[in-house]
């Protein structure tokens, strides 16, 4: 089975977020990058998924040189090859234009998406590759199993979740579920080793159209002081929750 | 020149999200002098589809049942549908997001999730979103002459706004590809997305017997039940209440952190609620440093005392 997992790189979870150049630019200095880590339960499942049925796994993120850390962590933690699309990504419809494109000229059977990046949280890359590659697509799946041509999927939705059966090629929005946490893979020295000898293979852009542009950024406002009540007046806490924030 | 607004419901009911995006839309429509118009595929009753024109929808296109995840079918009526629409408005749910990006690329329109305030332009299209998991605020400006706009849940409100709302039958195919294998329904509870309250609780609580008090104490307050990444990753509570960065990102009215020390993941998915009360022995926990209310002291006591309280004023 040939899988392919689209990698996003991403500021890692703990990063403190600042812009830079008047609030129009993330400021990405000191900022540690790591595997987007909707796609890192889709890279798991990718491994397993292989080990089970055989195949092969190949990854492409869009970006330029300095993700390539990012790529070859994915190739240590078990991926076959990596693809990198040398461009800074845009906005969602420009980074799927390109990934469908690659899409196009090769064949997968399964091609697993985060259900969204943890930086600008889009949630659309998936959806527009199923579209522009014609294909199922099935957002937000926290469960997968492959017998024979036909996937089993389970999608979450707003109180509950739904079971589907497709069959192959398809496309998916991935998160936790597809593996467990505990599953997920710390690459080994020997990982590490043969990570630098894996085939990495950078494509040019075909230089799309932006539909969506960022202007600027700013930070939520601040909340004030956080009022301290004695914890021998939880009656205080009640009544400022009901007449002062009015929310109960 | 429409608005078109995609509605989803759940168990035959339209959810509070698709209320909140007609309201969003009507007011849209207002800034563009024209109307809107809402498309179903639920088979809702006459009377829950009438109720869209409660929020502003003049006209609701109804089709006959088709299943949420069948998004080829759902995107490819919209497409028909919208050919004269310059904007499409949806809410932020996973199935909303799984049909709007489909309809994004069929007709090539910028599209904007976790969209948080009216367009401050319409032309071309200007909005601010929730970006860098809650922890910014984007301002985006669509380049394209159509544009998908997500309403984030909870950020705009429903409102009121009546008018007289004509509802016309549509008939379409599901899409042969995907089988339904049924729906696992997670009983009785509140859907996080759309409480108004939730009472959350970590590590603090030692163990997963010690739920029962935080469960009594959502019900108190009708609220939703939810805990912090430790808790699901030890298995204490299940994955979908797990709320933050890699878990969903929630923003009620009123949100409990109830032994949570508040690390900066945690934050990300909680710091859009609007008030935010912490309960934690350890006063230099960091939540402390972001919510409104908070109590230092031990939860198995304050807990108890807190649904007496309530109970009171309920």
């Amino acid at each position: 089975m040939n899988i392919l997992v689209c990698i996003s790189s991403v500021p890692d979870t703990t990063t403190k977020i600042n812009f830079s150049d008047n609030g129009s630019k993330f400021d990405s200095s000191g900022v540690q990058f790591v595997i987007n880590p909707y796609d890192e339960f889709g890279l798991t499942k990718a491994i397993m998924l292989k080990e089970k049925h055989g195949g092969k796994v190949t990854t492409i993120t869009v970006g330029e040189l300095n993700i390539e850390p990012v790529i070859r962590k994915a190739l240590a933690i078990g991926a076959d090859e990596a693809v990198r699309v040398n461009m800074s990504p845009k906005d969602s419809y420009s980074t799927a234009v390109e990934i469908s494109n690659y899409i196009s000229e090769n064949t997968f059977d399964l091609i697993i998406c985060g259900k969204e990046s943890s930086d600008y949280n889009g949630g659309v890359v998936g959806g527009i590759i199923a579209e522009l590659t014609n294909r199922p697509f099935v957002n937000a799946c926290n469960g997968l199993s492959i017998t024979q041509n036909t996937a089993n999927l389970y999608r979450e939705i707003d109180g509950g979740k739904e079971n589907l059966e497709i069959d192959l090629p398809i496309i998916i929005g991935g998160q936790k579920g597809l593996v467990e946490e505990s599953e997920l893979r710390i690459p080994n020295m020997r990982g590490i080793m043969q990570a630098r000898t894996k085939p990495l293979l950078v494509i040019e852009p075909k230089m799309n159209d932006i539909l969506t542009e960022s202007i600027s950024f700013e930070k939520p406002s601040e909340r004030g002081d956080c009022k301290i009540i004695s914890n021998e007046n939880v009656s205080e806490l009640v009544s400022l929750l009901q007449n002062e924030a009015k929310v109960i | 020149m429409s608005i078109i607004v995609y509605t989803e419901s759940w168990e035959e009911k339209f959810r509070k999200s698709t209320f909140e995006a007609v309201s969003y839309a009507s007011e849209v429509a207002k800034m563009l002098s024209t109307n809107v118009i809402a498309i179903s595929f639920g088979e809702e009753s006459s009377e829950e589809l009438a109720k869209l024109g409660n929020y502003g929808a003049e006209k609701v296109l109804a089709c006959n049942q088709i299943e949420k995840g069948d998004s080829e079918a759902t995107s490819n009526f919209l497409a028909e549908n919208s050919i004269d629409a310059n904007i499409i408005v949806f809410a932020t749910t996973n199935t909303s997001k799984m049909i709007a990006s489909r309809l994004s690329a069929k007709i090539k329109a910028g599209i904007v999730s976790n969209v948080i305030e009216l367009p401050s332009e319409v032309s071309p299209v200007t909005l601010k979103r929730k970006s860098f998991s809650s922890k910014a605020i984007e301002q985006v400006k669509v380049n394209s002459d159509k544009a998908i706009i997500c309403l984030a849940s909870n950020s705009y409100g429903v409102i009121e706004n009546h008018k007289n709302c004509s509802i016309e039958k549509k008939t379409i195919n599901s899409s042969e590809n995907i089988r339904f294998k049924g729906q696992e329904i997670a009983n009785g509870k509140l859907s996080l997305a759309e409480a108004e309250i939730i009472v959350s609780a970590g590590r603090g609580l030692k163990g997963p017997e010690n739920w029962k008090m935080i469960e009594d104490l959502a019900e108190t307050l009708g609220a939703a039940t939810a805990c912090s990444k430790p808790v699901s990753d030890i298995g204490w509570r299940s994955h979908d209440e797990h709320v933050g960065q890699t878990g969903k990102a929630v923003a009620p009215n009123l949100y409990f952190a109830i032994g949570i020390s508040g690390a900066i993941q945690h934050l990300a998915g909680v710091n859009s609620s609007k008030v935010m009360v912490v309960i934690n022995t350890d006063p230099e926990a960091p939540f402390f440093k972001s919510a409104d209310y908070g109590i230092v002291g031990d939860a198995f006591e304050i807990v108890p005392k807190l649904i007496e309280e309530i109970k009171k004023i309920r």
